[in-house]
């Protein structure tokens, strides 16, 4: 091969690349920074500080936003998890049947349908629904997580299913294994870093969540994207930069486990 | 008598039945908490409007569709264009264009860049562009917000350093939401790219050197067909979102630079016009489908896939 050419290389191709590393981390990393700002100001910077995040620690709304988001991810992502391994392993490692193709499409329906609509459909369904039975409690706010929650909790576990084939299992089976000892012995240990990867995932979106939870969500059930988005429009000071900063951090670290985990190979 | 086959049959029977088991509660929550909900809008759609929000029911009416484009003088009757809500959806398609153009033309060389990496180098840099693409939306368009508004930090360090005298007016304007959407969406551009040009075979790409092809002529004849099926899926996946937009117009472009999702919105706070909301949320969704569709269309066969 010539030495010299670079074949690989086209012009100013590199120095695009930089400049978007740059410009997708550099509103974030101000943002991060400013929330260690002594002064009230988010653009002025007056000196290093944890003054916001402590301020944010003692403000009673971030807490218990915080603590229901947390509340609500963790029930909707399990129970989308289940839902989903199961959906996963019914649409895995089998010749097409009718109805298959129904399921995917079913599945991943929640991924096709833009945000706003789900939610306002969402409105005008629960709201019917509280007028009849009267509940207006966390449950609406949870199926509507956890139905968004399945197609990404699913990815992964049907990625990983689709890797394993059905050796193991029929080995299982001539050893009289029952199906259920089968699955637990054999198929769920096999299966489980896909599903640690679905319920991370699903954790994380249903964490990040703003419209629907805006449009589902009754007076005094405010999760912490709910709350922000309402706080953002005021006077704003760091606090909201330091609780964004944690709130990074958490899906920061999330998405590298999630990274690692989803690598692991059979 | 059973005959083999039959034993077969029905074991293949039983699987099926089986799978529907196992398959039926993920069914039944997107049934009732995604996509039953989508019919009762529809329903919704063609009701009278309610005096106070919601509707009035068993009540059917046309108008919610016919306002979507259409506006009768409260006086004369007469009807017209409703000029409010065309103007909208002209901006949310525009901007939505313009959106993924622009992910398109600053995503495509950095996709090429991660691709021409070594191995290990490789998985850094696409680690670097999932991490935004995972972060929550709203922090990042509110970070965008932190630069651009009056006493954002870019107006404060103008102001400061004398080039300008009065903080520039960025926000709530088409521009603003334009960044903002280009800044958020750009991860979902990036990653369909890279995965077709991982693919790419550098060989063809020697070829056409030997063949004295110029660096445009090789990018324009060789390396863009060839990672077609990746600037198809990623311009999609900006596409979609954008035309869907909801938070980053609300933030950046406040009540001066609606998309259609703020339309919505309003008809469901103040307009209190739920049959117009609805109409205009199935007017986006069908929007979004067609989009899908033409998606499917030229990409079939390349098997790509989303994410």
């Amino acid at each position: 091969m010539a030495r010299g050419f670079a074949i690989k290389r086209l012009p100013g191709f590199a120095t695009v690349a930089i400049v978007c590393f740059v410009v997708l981390y550099l509103p974030i990393a101000t943002l991060v920074a400013y929330a260690f700002n002594s002064g009230m100001s988010i653009a002025i910077w007056e000196g290093f500080s944890f003054r916001w995040f402590v301020a944010a620690w003692h403000n009673e709304q971030v807490i218990e936003t915080s603590l229901r988001s947390l509340n609500i991810a963790v029930i909707a992502a399990s129970i989308a998890t289940v839902a989903a391994t199961m959906a996963a392993l019914a649409t895995t490692r089998t010749n097409p049947y009718p109805g298959l193709t129904f399921k995917y499409a079913f599945i991943n329906q929640p991924l096709m349908v833009p945000e706003i609509v789900t939610a306002v459909a969402l409105l005008i369904f629960f709201s019917r629904i509280k007028v009849w039975t009267g509940y207006s409690g966390l449950g609406y706010l949870i199926a509507a997580h956890t139905a968004f929650c399945i197609p990404f909790a699913y990815l992964p576990i049907r990625a990983r299913l689709e890797s394993m084939d059905l050796t193991l299992e029929f080995a299982a089976a001539d050893l009289y294994a029952t199906p259920w000892q089968a699955f637990k012995r054999v198929t769920f240990p096999l299966l489980w870093p896909g599903i640690l990867s679905g319920f991370m995932l699903a954790f994380v979106i249903s964490l990040d969540d703003v419209v629907i939870t805006e449009f589902v969500k009754s007076g005094g059930q405010d999760t912490l994207p709910t709350y922000m988005l309402g706080q953002v429009r005021r006077v704003i000071t760091p606090e909201i930069n330091a609780i964004s900063t944690v709130f990074l951090i958490l899906s920061v670290l999330i998405v590298t486990l999630f990274f690692f985990v989803s690598r692991k190979k059979l | 008598m059973t005959s083999a086959r039959e034993i077969g049959e029905a074991a293949v029977r039983e699987d099926v039945r089986t799978r529907w088991l196992l398959s039926a509660p993920a069914l039944i929550i997107i049934f009732f908490a995604a996509i039953g909900p989508l019919f009762i809008m529809l329903l919704y759609s063609f009701m009278v409007k309610g005096d106070y929000g919601d509707v009035k029911f068993w009540q059917f009416s046309l108008d919610g569709w016919f306002k979507v484009i259409l506006e009768r003088d409260i006086f004369d009757d007469t009807v017209t264009l409703a000029d409010a809500h065309l103007s909208v959806l002209w901006r949310s398609i525009k901007l939505s264009l313009a959106t993924t153009v622009l992910c398109l033309i600053f995503g495509f060389p950095t996709a090429y860049f991660i691709a021409t990496r070594s191995e290990r180098w490789r998985e850094v840099w696409l680690f670097l562009v999932t991490i935004p693409f995972w972060t929550n939306l709203l922090i990042r368009t509110f970070a965008v917000q932190e630069l651009i508004r009056n006493e954002g930090i870019i107006n404060s360090l103008l102001l400061r350093s004398g080039v300008i005298a009065a903080p520039i007016q960025m926000m709530f304007t088409d521009f603003a939401v334009m960044i903002g959407m280009v800044y958020v969406f750009l991860p979902l551009m990036v990653l369909p790219l890279y995965a077709s040009m991982e693919k790419l075979d550098f060989r063809l790409i020697e070829a056409g050197y030997d063949l004295y092809a110029g660096r445009f002529q090789v990018l324009r004849r060789i390396i863009v067909p060839l990672v077609k099926p990746g600037i198809i899926a990623g311009s999609i996946l900006v596409f979609i979102p954008a035309l869907g937009a909801y938070v980053t117009p609300r933030l950046l472009g406040g009540g001066k630079s609606l998309m259609l999702g703020n339309l919505i919105d309003l008809q469901f706070g103040q307009g209190r016009d739920w049959p117009l909301g609805s109409a205009l949320s199935i007017t986006l969704m069908a929007m979004v489908m067609i989009a899908l569709l033409i998606y499917v269309r030229s990409a079939s066969g390349t098997g790509a896939r989303h994410g």
